[in-house]
């Protein structure tokens, strides 16, 4: 059939027949249809705040326009790094972050490799399907479940009064120096399966050969996973790893938000806690934003960073 | 993994190979019991007697059984109002996101459209840098979302990440398929219906699971935009209320900040004992929903890591 023929080879699209832009799009209108909305959806929520931030360079007035605000230029900035406040903050960030990437990431890799070692196709199941369990609970019902456990008398402090390692219960919560342990061992709780997933997946793709040829050679277990297994997966732990060298500002909110007390304040405000405070309660919004921005543009420096020497090192890269 | 050891042979299963089993077993079912153990005690707690859970600890099973925390939950007329505004917004918020992101991932997934690129930078752009707190929070009183059940569902409509995820499901269609729909004159829009939406089932169910997820134990959009409006509350920030009232009266009498239930006096229910029922409340659906779509998001998640 002729027509069909030449409606298929006008929608067919030639890279070599350069068509101007106008002609392919007056022939997309329905896909245009289709994804402009959305387009506009995306400037509107996600670039129109980043009108935003001149907000950091003025001193905003709630109710006024953003045009008509006193200009101050890098004052806000100036003021965030004179405030001992921020300064502490950005500390409990870096600790909370630091460890919480230590922690994630050693655990997750452990987790993954002892699921693989597993040769009970159900058992390997059941507890994965358990271990991820917890990455769908909310950080709320997760503070409520953990604040249960910490409690004067709960499991924590019952086993280890009974194990005699402590001689009395701690109120864990209110004791300032266990509270980034706290969270970097909940976060562990929380998504170890989680993560643990992709380095699987990642093992499964490694040729059963390598391993076949090791154990003729003699290799035992533990030979295997350092010479096989970890070598492996390297690729993806660099690229994983890119991606939350990216996040090194992003501690977390809620679970510090949720699990503070008013004993370990201190040690618990992390830098979106501190956005929060300041512009919602406080009202302060432009010291707030230039906040806000400090993190953002320090994350994508890293991350930027982080990118690049991924390419130097040969890795694989994010982009 | 059964390859290797398969060929191993008699001989190589060695003394240190059976210990290897052992701990490595071990060491996995202690984690099953770190995981499960919150939950499940969390789950007696619910169903024993306050008066009893004050006196002792419980552990796995409630030794005083009642579900009288529970009546006391949902006959807290904001608690069981919440509980609805909740499954509202999980239901309408998951609909309306798998939708508009398969819709607008179809698109980005036909070679020819022109705006292709330009879409799929625009939204991945979103990934790494982002307006923050403040304007975004300005953004939303500009618009008037605030004080709206809409809050909940519009400005999480698409997401970066769930795009990616459906684009590549749907690039790994055979294009075969949306070319003798277009002979047979079908348009993009029947084609997305029609062929590539029941297609997609198995990101749709990953991308459904995220979003319902999000949604249903988000607290944060109402704390910020909603939490002068009783009407417009939500189960996990109900609860999370609860919990900083516990927190900031942390240590000696725990709970004295909770007051609201004329039961307390007659000490029949305690605030720990009601949070435990609302912790179980707000945990259940998704305890359910899961199983049914884990085998999915597996390869939906493994995908969007990989691609991106």
């Amino acid at each position: 059939m002729p027509a069909s023929t030449e409606l298929a080879n006008k929608q067919a699209y030639h890279p070599q027949d350069r068509k101007s832009l106008w002609k392919r799009l007056k022939q997309q209108k329905l896909l245009m249809l289709m994804s402009i909305p959305f387009l506009v959806y995306v400037i509107i929520f996600a670039y129109v705040p980043l009108y935003g931030w001149m907000m950091a360079f003025q001193n905003y007035k709630p109710g006024s326009s953003m045009l008509n605000n006193e200009w101050v230029g890098w004052s806000n900035f100036t003021e965030l790094f004179q405030d001992d406040a921020f300064l502490r903050v950005i500390q409990n960030t870096l600790a909370m972050s630091v460890i919480n990437l230590v922690f994630g990431f050693v655990s997750s890799i452990a987790l993954a490799l002892m699921l693989n070692e597993v040769r009970k196709i159900f058992f390997k199941r059941f507890v994965q399907t358990i271990s991820y369990l917890p990455h769908f609970i909310s950080w709320v019902v997760a503070a409520n479940l953990i604040m249960n456990m910490l409690s004067i008398d709960g499991i924590i402090n019952k086993v280890l009064v009974s194990l005699h390692v402590i001689k009395e219960p701690i109120m864990w919560l209110s004791e300032p120096h266990y509270f980034w342990w706290i969270i970097g061992s909940s976060n562990v709780w929380k998504e170890i399966g989680w993560s643990a997933i992709i380095y699987l997946a990642a093992m499964t793709m490694i040729d059963p050969s390598l391993y076949e040829a090791a154990s003729i050679d003699g290799a035992g277990r533990f030979r295997k996973i350092f010479h096989i297994t970890l070598p492996g997966i390297r690729s993806i732990i660099v690229i994983l790893l890119i991606m939350n060298i990216g996040h090194i500002l992003d501690a977390g909110f809620e679970q510090q938000y949720l699990l503070q007390t008013p004993m370990v304040v201190d040690y618990a405000e992390t830098i979106d806690i501190f956005v929060l405070k300041y512009g919602i309660n406080l009202s302060r919004f432009s010291f707030a934003t230039a906040a806000g921005i400090f993190k953002t543009v320090i994350s994508v420096v890293l991350l930027l960073a982080a990118n690049r020497m991924a390419k130097r090192m040969g890795q694989e890269r994010l982009f | 993994m059964s390859a290797w050891t398969a060929s191993a042979g008699r001989t190589r299963r060695s003394m240190g190979d059976v210990v290897f089993d052992i701990v490595n077993m071990a060491l996995l079912l202690l984690l099953l019991v770190v995981t499960l153990y919150p939950i499940l005690n969390t789950i007696a707690v619910s169903f024993n007697q306050a008066s009893d859970t004050v006196r002792d600890s419980t552990f796995l099973w409630p030794r005083k059984f009642t579900t009288l925390n529970y009546s006391t939950l949902f006959q807290d007329g904001v608690l069981f109002h919440a509980f609805f505004v909740s499954v509202a917004r999980t239901l309408i918020g998951t609909a309306t996101s798998v939708f508009c992101t398969a819709m607008l991932a179809y698109t980005i997934s036909r070679k020819e459209y022109a705006l292709r690129k330009p879409i799929s930078f625009i939204f991945v752009f979103t990934m790494y840098f982002s307006g923050g707190l403040i304007p975004t929070y300005m953004l939303i009183k500009n618009l008037q979302l605030n004080g709206t059940f809409w809050v909940y569902i519009i400005p999480g409509l698409v997401g970066a990440f769930n795009l990616i995820v459906m684009r590549s499901f749907m690039e790994g269609l055979p294009e075969s398929l949306v070319e003798s729909a277009q002979i047979d004159g079908a348009n993009h829009f029947t084609i997305f219906i029609k062929i590539i939406l029941p297609l997609s089932m198995p990101v749709l169910a990953t991308v459904a699971l995220f979003v319902a997820v999000g949604q249903w134990n988000s607290w944060f959009d109402t704390f910020l935009y909603n939490s002068s409006n009783i009407d417009l509350s939500t189960l996990q920030y109900e609860l999370m209320k609860k919990l900083q009232s516990a927190n900031m009266s942390v240590g000696g009498s725990a709970e004295s900040a909770f007051a609201n239930s004329k039961n307390v006096q007659a000490n029949i229910v305690t605030p720990a004992s009601i949070r435990a029922a609302i912790t179980i409340v707000a945990t259940v659906p998704i305890v359910i929903v899961y199983p049914f779509l884990q085998k999915y998001f597996v390869t939906g998640l493994t995908l969007g890591g990989v691609k991106e």
